[in-house]
């Protein structure tokens, strides 16, 4: 299968020296999904407006369905759909209007143009919603008009810029079947996301970015077996405990261990002697866990091990 | 759940991706018509943006106007001013370009424009042609209230050629506020912005007080300046006297050099701002 999307040595510096990229290489597979996963900062969106031809990259260059992001730019927005982080939609115009207004501007007639938003709308749960202007919406409404919006072309290729952010859990889980369905009938989606959740069930492959750089590439379960190791959380019921578990632990450990709140987990090499082992250690302490479990290390786990630093609103936090 | 399908197209149809003049137009109407639906969804803006020439025309017309003494214009101080309204209210009015624009940068929905396969001067260019349509209902407008309070037109031909060229003249400036609209960092910014300029322009200008009251260093400025060539020019069609020909050229020649200067400096503005 060909790449749908390719970039090589992106580097974008902004005004005021603030290197956003600093060398980002991606291939993303036809009719696949790729995540582009990060915390705020990390470089996500200005990969995003330079593979939609919204940004110049200072250097490298990036295709989309072979069509150069910088000499080629009307083929690429031809051939893509861009939904992003804060809806862009116009406040005074209808939900009909907004993607009647996209659909022309992506050169259909306003009859199929017309035709297209009112079964958008419908497939968005926005019929109701449809005659009144954009400001009477709800956070959740506008994110999915600015979806709507951007599927009213059909494009092939779709740009997803953090989703998900601030939309309640049932609209999440709706987005996701939507984003199925879309490579279900051939297209091929990146999304930015800093929920490792959301990136684990979505993409089918997955880069880490951080401070510009992509620092590691694979399928969610190659990246969680690089770290290897299952995982064991004790909740010690507060953080004062957990912070004393946690200095009884990192002095006898052989892999640092992490708190997070009342937790403090553990990376389990030795397979489950080290339970014991470790229930141990805080049992001579004085340092009971009042629940314990074991599980399979999440993109969190990978992203701490990756940067040093837990993802975005992660509280993760090794001992010094 | 919904039962309508998302289908994907795989194909880009070759005549998608190119950019015709012809489709250049077509962007800028869809854009167009897009600012235009959005000024009836705020009424109020419309309105209070007619009201404040009405309140010119009343305030010259009865308040100052008694202290202003103009000669060799036929019905006197009224048929004087009504011409340098329309001037002052499009001129006004070209700053919703600046605001429009600003505004528009600010809310990300030029992010999406962008993206799209349409014209890149469709942004502009749609922004334009709305705030020329609306200058042309205020126009209409002020000119009911004009006639309520005495104005009468010389001849009908030279009033319709005199409004004709000051909506061309406000297009073009149009352009130039654009310039302002896509510098600014916000809608509040572009206002601030765009008032220092326009008040000496539509102020020591021909428009409300002859030109001849003012102090000798300040008359060749509002003689020559654009809005000084557009009043004369505008009140010479609508009503008589002066040299209209002269003014006309004038002001035409303040629109080309407008054009030529400031639309191809909002242009490249627009494309290389990373909002």
């Amino acid at each position: 299968m060909a790449n749908a999307i390719e970039a090589t040595d992106l580097v974008k510096t902004f005004k005021g020296g603030v290197r956003a990229l600093e060398g980002v290489s991606l291939a993303v597979e036809e009719g696949t999904v790729f995540g582009l996963l990060g915390p705020n900062g990390a470089g996500k969106t200005t990969a995003v407006r330079i593979l939609t031809t919204i940004l110049h990259p200072d250097s490298g260059s990036a295709r989309v369905l072979g069509h150069d992001v910088v000499h080629d730019s009307a083929a690429v927005r031809a051939c893509i759909g861009l939904a992003g982080q804060y809806a862009a939609v116009d406040e005074n115009l209808t939900g009909r209007e907004n993607i009647r207004m996209v659909g022309q501007l992506t050169h259909l007639t306003r009859k199929v143009a017309s035709e297209r938003a009112d079964e958008l709308l419908e497939r968005f749960e926005l019929t109701d919603a449809a005659n009144r202007p954009v400001k009477t919406y709800s956070g959740g409404m506008r994110r999915r008009l600015d979806l709507a919006a951007a599927l009213v072309d059909r494009p092939p290729v779709l740009f997803l810029d953090e989703p998900t952010t601030g939309l309640d859990p049932y609209s999440r889980v709706a987005l996701w079947g939507v984003i199925g369905e879309l490579t279900g009938a051939g297209a091929t989606v990146l999304l930015t996301t800093q929920y490792l959740e959301e990136a684990d069930r979505l993409a089918d492959r997955l880069a880490v970015v951080d401070r510009g750089k992509v620092i590691a590439e694979g399928t969610s379960e190659e990246l969680k077996a690089s770290i290897g190791a299952t995982v064991l959380d004790l909740n010690m019921g507060d953080e004062e405990r957990a912070k004393q578990a946690l200095a009884v632990l990192a002095a006898r450990w052989p892999r640092e261990p992490v708190r997070s709140g009342a937790t403090v987990e553990l990376q389990l090499e030795g397979g489950a002697r080290m339970v014991t082992d470790a229930l141990g250690l805080l049992d001579e302490a004085d340092l009971v866990p009042v629940t314990l479990a074991v599980r399979e290390p999440s993109l969190d786990d990978v992203f701490l091990a990756l940067t040093g630093h837990g993802a975005e609103g992660s509280e993760k936090e090794v001992t010094q | 759940m919904s039962t309508v399908a998302l289908p994907v197209r795989l194909q880009t149809p070759a005549q998608q991706a190119k950019t015709t003049p012809w489709r250049a137009v077509l962007d800028a109407l869809v854009v167009m018509e897009r600012n235009l639906i959005a000024y009836t969804r705020v009424p109020e803006a419309l309105f209070f943006s007619s009201v404040q020439p009405v309140m010119f025309v009343l305030l010259f017309r009865y308040v100052f106007g008694g202290a202003i003494k103009v000669v060799g214009i036929r019905g006197g101080y009224v048929n004087f001013l009504m011409p340098g309204i329309f001037v002052q209210t499009v001129c006004f009015g070209s700053v919703s370009t600046s605001i429009g624009l600003a505004e528009d940068l600010q809310k990300g929905i030029i992010e999406r424009f962008r993206s799209l396969p349409m014209a890149r001067s469709a942004v502009l260019a749609g922004r334009t042609l709305a705030d020329l349509v609306r200058n042309v209902l205020v126009v209409i407008i002020i000119t009911g209230v004009g006639y309520a309070v005495g104005f009468r037109v010389e001849a009908v031909v030279g009033f319709l050629a005199g409004v004709a060229l000051l909506l061309l003249f406000a297009y073009c400036l149009s352009w130039g506020f654009a310039v302002i609209g896509l510098s600014a960092a916000n809608s509040e910014t572009a206002q601030v912005m765009a008032f220092p300029i326009l008040f000496p322009l539509t102020f020591a200008a021909g428009t409300f007080v002859p030109v001849s009251t003012m102090p000798g260093w300040l008359q060749g400025f509002a003689k020559y300046q654009p809005v000084g060539e557009v009043s004369a020019a505008a009140r010479s069609l609508m009503v008589g006297g002066g040299a209209a020909a002269s003014h006309v050229i004038g002001t035409l020649l303040w629109c080309l050099g407008v054009l030529v200067v400031l639309a191809p400096l909002a242009v490249w503005k627009y494309r290389t701002r990373t909002a």
